[in-house]
């Protein structure tokens, strides 16, 4: 079954102005995971608005579940690389606040407060933030922000997570804890994520494929199925074949430089 | 040990302390002087007047204090509405600043003419210029934290099929708590301002009258005791809205806790 789709999508911000992304074509199976790689300004962020409706192609057209997009989708998680949790909320408020807006759980909430609190609890303790519902966003470090807002992104169980960039500002330890994460959280429910990175080992090391984008127009250069079984292990990131799946993705970008 | 005691000591009283070093000060120089008391009176005259004539200070400053009130009760609600609707949408914002700018520069004593003819003089025109002066605080701050909403934040929301109206309660709202209750804090003591000034002008009742009434007769103890109860009511009010707007929105002043 097929998550997302693009047709041939073009994107100019303004009319008649530079193309955004340009002709992309591609298509997300149900549960694969995908990552989005390329030089900074290629448009990557202008893909995931499309998917999830907040922005419309000038040409082309987007699919999610078989369906066109037009206008916001209703069952999408998403995570920036700010966690932008709301400071006024503890760390579990936080992740209840998608129940308190999706439907179903919404006009359920009034009944079922206390289950959909124990399911924000599991979530969290799953994360290892165990301990940590009652505090503040401020309490918690970069990392464990970070936790809470996938946790904020996944509770509503979207068919579809959004990832932009959600590890560029972690240190490079706890960046690959939340990989190791994030491929559990994957592995044990699967749904379709589409990743958008800078970082050519995260998508290497977490993507079932790796498209590659060139800049200014954004346009897709490259498309890399990544074949290593799951889950896959930190120790596989320093073997020769991890490097060799990363070099040649860097080799698509390299090109894009010089052109 | 014993200094740090001490200096501990000087920052929790510091407002109290200076108060009185300025007392003592004023009444020494009226004193050392030799003032007349229809001139400048010293801190003791206008205690002396204050006690004398509570009955009649304490009338006149419910009179202020109730159309301050009603007029800032007015001034927020009217500021919160107005607010939201230029914070939300640019249509509006387009459309209303500059005539709100342009309407928060005219000088409000200027206004109250028109409306002692409109309303006649008393309470009405007191409480509509403590509303007019202090509205416009409160609709800049709500908007201002409106507007100022980071985006990713509404994406997260609208990807989640939020509408406009779940942005606004879930996001928006308690984000600009913390603009709303800085604004109530300089709304409140504008709305004295307003009062009195109308008082001043086209009443015969309230704080503003009494002083007016007093200074016409040379009363200058009457004047001063007056200022000092206008000037005792606005701390006081400001000071609820302080500890209000500490509890409500303590997430956003976090770093200052030692300090308080």
């Amino acid at each position: 079954m097929e998550q997302v789709r693009f047709e041939q999508v073009s994107l100019a911000y303004d009319e008649g102005g530079p193309l955004a992304i340009q002709d992309i074509s591609l298509s997300v199976a149900e549960n694969e995971f995908i990552a989005v790689v390329g030089p900074s300004g290629c448009g990557k962020s202008t893909l995931m608005k499309l998917v999830s409706g907040l922005t419309e192609p000038t040409e082309g057209y987007v699919y999610v579940g078989g369906r066109q997009v037009a206008g916001p989708q209703k069952c999408i998680g998403m995570a920036f690389q700010a966690s932008n949790l709301l400071p006024w909320r503890t760390t579990l408020d936080n992740v209840m606040l998608p129940l308190e807006i999706v439907q179903p759980y919404r006009s359920q909430m009034r009944r079922q407060r206390k289950a959909f609190e124990a399911r924000c609890r599991d979530l969290l303790a799953r994360v290892g933030l165990a301990g940590n519902e009652d505090k503040f966003p401020w309490e918690l470090s970069g990392g464990m922000q970070q936790r809470a807002s996938i946790c904020r992104a996944l509770i509503h169980k979207p068919k579809l997570l959004m990832l932009d960039e959600p590890f560029g500002a972690l240190d490079a330890f706890t960046k690959e804890e939340l990989w190791i994460m994030l491929q559990e959280l994957w592995q044990e429910e699967p749904f379709t994520v589409i990743l958008v990175t800078h970082d050519l080992r995260e998508a290497t090391f977490l993507a079932d494929t790796v498209y590659v984008l060139s800049k200014g127009p954004g346009q897709l250069v490259a498309r890399k199925a990544i074949e290593q079984a799951r889950p896959r292990k930190l120790e596989w990131t320093y073997t020769d074949d991890f490097a060799r799946d990363v070099h040649e993705l860097r080799e698509h970008i390299g090109r894009i430089r010089e052109s | 040990m014993a200094i740090s005691k001490r200096k501990k000591f000087l920052v929790k009283h510091a407002s109290w302390l200076l108060m009185i070093v300025l007392l003592v000060f004023w009444e020494f120089i009226c004193r050392a002087l030799q003032v007349p008391q229809f001139l400048f009176p010293a801190p003791t005259a206008v205690l002396e007047a204050g006690i004398a004539r509570w009955e009649i200070i304490s009338m006149h400053a419910l009179q202020t204090l109730y159309t301050t009130l009603v007029g800032f009760a007015i001034a927020v609600a009217f500021g919160l509405l107005v607010g939201m609707a230029v914070g939300s949408s640019p249509l509006v914002y387009r459309a209303l600043y500059p005539m709100m700018v342009g309407f928060n520069s005219i000088p409000k004593v200027a206004f109250v003419p028109v409306l002692v003819v409109w309303f006649g003089i008393g309470t009405v025109p007191a409480i509509l210029t403590a509303f007019l002066i202090s509205f416009f605080p409160v609709l800049v701050n709500v908007a201002t934290g409106l507007s100022t909403l980071e985006p990713e934040l509404e994406d997260v929301l609208r990807s989640m099929g939020a509408s406009k109206l779940d942005i606004l309660r879930k996001v928006g709202l308690p984000r600009t708590m913390p603009y709303f209750f800085a604004s109530l804090k300089v709304a409140i003591t504008l709305a004295f301002v307003g009062s009195v000034i109308s008082e001043t002008v086209a009443s015969n009742l309230g704080i503003g009258y009494l002083m007016m009434a007093a200074s016409s007769s040379m009363d200058m103890a009457l004047v001063f005791a007056g200022l000092i109860v206008i000037g005792a009511m606005g701390v006081g009010m400001y000071e609820l809205f302080a500890l209000t707007e500490k509890r409500f929105t303590g997430w956003a002043n976090r770093g200052s806790g030692g300090v308080a």
